[in-house]
């Protein structure tokens, strides 16, 4: 024979909160104080009008509950879809009722906020409340973590931006050229290098707070002279050098560079001083050295910039082969 | 998980005594302006500078300043989130003293790399205990005097505490011990506190 405890109500309701005590009839003889805070007019009722199997199903007969898997229910009640409950049925005497414990299972979170429940609303060896501070640490930490990768995007945008920018001009720096001219997409391009003339004199003249103003008066005047897609990069002290998407003629792109040599030609205002500077260039397009990369690219585009500051300074050159050797 | 409590740190110099006096303490200690991550790791002896630096800077002892970040930590709008968690530690005052212990735990709970003292809670009578708190946590003794005083109002309770002498209670080298008197738990209404706010 099974031993047999008697239970008194009260203590089977601070025992479990959420219990619901059937007679044989399957009428409700108790129900714990959280459960009965949230649905109301139990006393007495009949479970089966107030419950329903999750799913849709109605429930029967006690003894059928006490046989749906093992007395493992899932159960909502009726017309409220929202409160929905796990529980355990299991046999209990004299007669032949049964007791239900139910609890939330993982809708705890959402039902302590909406129907307010407090601690009292459990038993202390319910780990409702473990599980609240779990997920409310937890959810601070994701915050938290949240943030971090908001703020290290933001950096690595910044440090992206400068590992391509000449931190004087604002220009691209090589690196950043180099990654320009991996994205052109077009099959025809140009590419200008470009020596500023006597700038040397100005540096050793006038100093440095001068060579640089002349600088950045000459990456202005290259930014006002590129076209939409161009790139220009500041790749030496006063090298630089202009990509230009979509040039397969040489004539086009002779006579832009020949108008930004007449612009960077033109006297350059420092203090009381004046700054006089000039530029020869090299130019090469894309469609002279079918399949060639970028480094032979740009060992051409100098060697016509070497030509050009042969013949005078000044002046732009269309690279031809028979100046690769020089 | 150091990089948590300098952050607080550095809140609790922003927020209580302005950016001023962070961006000073910054400088003095050799930490960027912008602070700390809390999600990230420092090393050690950075937590130390710092608070020294503030020390200097504010011309208060490093223990009044930790007692007082302790109270920060509790009190202060901005630290919501802490002040909350450690409710959960108990519905009164007395049930939150004893929950003390499994704090450490709790911590790693939320975050597996955040290290806090073991402590340990001994009733000396009725309404009396002690709280030591392991050694190798510098300043931990101020911070939970502050912290627990600020817990005490929030949980509405009467209560008295003070830094003990530390050899004389035959508690470990390096070891802080608090003695708490708990005068009255119920002396004023408390912050409220609903277990599903978030």
């Amino acid at each position: 024979m099974e031993a047999r405890f008697e239970l008194g109500a009260e203590a089977l309701a601070r025992l479990m909160p959420m219990h619901l005590a059937l007679d044989g009839a399957g009428r409700i003889l108790s129900a714990g104080g959280t459960l009965a805070r949230l649905i109301g007019g139990m006393d007495g009722a009949a479970f089966g009008d107030l419950f329903d199997l999750r799913h849709g199903a109605p429930v029967g007969s006690v003894s059928a509950l006490l046989r749906v898997g093992g007395g493992k229910v899932q159960l909502e009640v009726r017309g409220r879809p929202d409160l929905a409950f796990r529980g355990l049925a299991v046999p209990m005497g004299p007669g032949e009722g049964a007791l239900v414990n139910l609890s939330f299972g993982i809708g705890v979170v959402e039902a302590v906020r909406r129907f307010a429940l407090t601690e009292a609303d459990f038993a202390p060896t319910d780990l409702t409340v473990e599980l609240l501070y779990l997920y409310e640490a937890k959810t601070a930490v994701l915050e938290e973590l949240r943030a971090l990768n908001v703020r290290l995007q933001g950096d690595k945008v910044v440090a992206e931006e400068q590992a391509v920018t000449d931190a004087l001009t604002g220009l691209r720096n090589r690196r950043g050229l180099d990654l320009a001219v991996e994205a052109v997409t077009e099959p025809d391009f140009a590419l200008v290098h470009l020596d500023l003339d006597r700038f040397k004199a100005v540096n050793d003249g006038l100093g440095h707070a001068a060579g640089d103003h002349v600088l950045l008066v000459v990456a202005r005047i290259l930014s006002e002279e590129s076209r939409r897609g161009d790139t220009v990069a500041r790749i030496g002290g006063d090298e630089f050098v202009l990509l230009m998407p979509g040039m397969d003629r040489a004539e086009p792109a002779l006579a832009r560079i020949a108008r930004i040599i007449d612009r960077l030609s033109e006297p350059i205002p420092y203090g009381d001083a004046v700054c006089r500077i000039g530029a020869s260039a090299g130019l090469i397009l894309s469609a002279q050295v079918p399949g060639a990369d970028v480094a032979q690219m740009l060992a051409h585009a100098d060697a016509a910039l070497y030509a050009a500051k042969r013949a005078g300074r000044g002046r732009v050159l269309l690279w031809r082969p028979d100046m690769a050797g020089e | 998980m150091n990089g948590l409590i300098n952050r607080a740190i550095q809140c609790f110099l922003r927020d209580g005594w302005g950016m001023a006096a962070w961006l000073d303490a910054a400088r003095a200690a050799g930490v960027a302006p912008r602070g700390f991550e809390p999600m990230l790791d420092y090393p050690p002896e950075v937590t130390a500078r710092l608070l020294q630096a503030a020390s200097d800077r504010l011309d208060r002892s490093a223990d009044d300043l930790l007692e007082d970040l302790g109270t920060y930590l509790v009190s202060h709008p901005s630290r919501a989130a802490v002040r909350r968690l450690l409710r959960f530690g108990g519905t009164d005052f007395r049930e939150f003293l004893q929950s003390l212990e499994d704090l450490p735990a709790r911590a790693r709970l939320a975050l597996p790399d955040l290290a806090l003292p073991a402590m340990r809670l001994e009733p000396v009578g009725g309404d009396e205990f002690r709280l030591t708190i392991a050694p190798g946590f510098a300043g931990a003794g101020a911070v939970a005097l502050g912290l627990l005083r600020a817990m005490a109002d929030d949980y509405g309770a009467l209560a008295v505490l003070e830094a003990g002498t530390e050899a004389s209670d035959g508690a470990a080298e390096g070891a802080a011990v608090l003695t708490i008197r708990l005068l009255d738990a119920d002396h004023a209404e408390g912050r409220a506190f609903t277990l599903g706010a978030v």
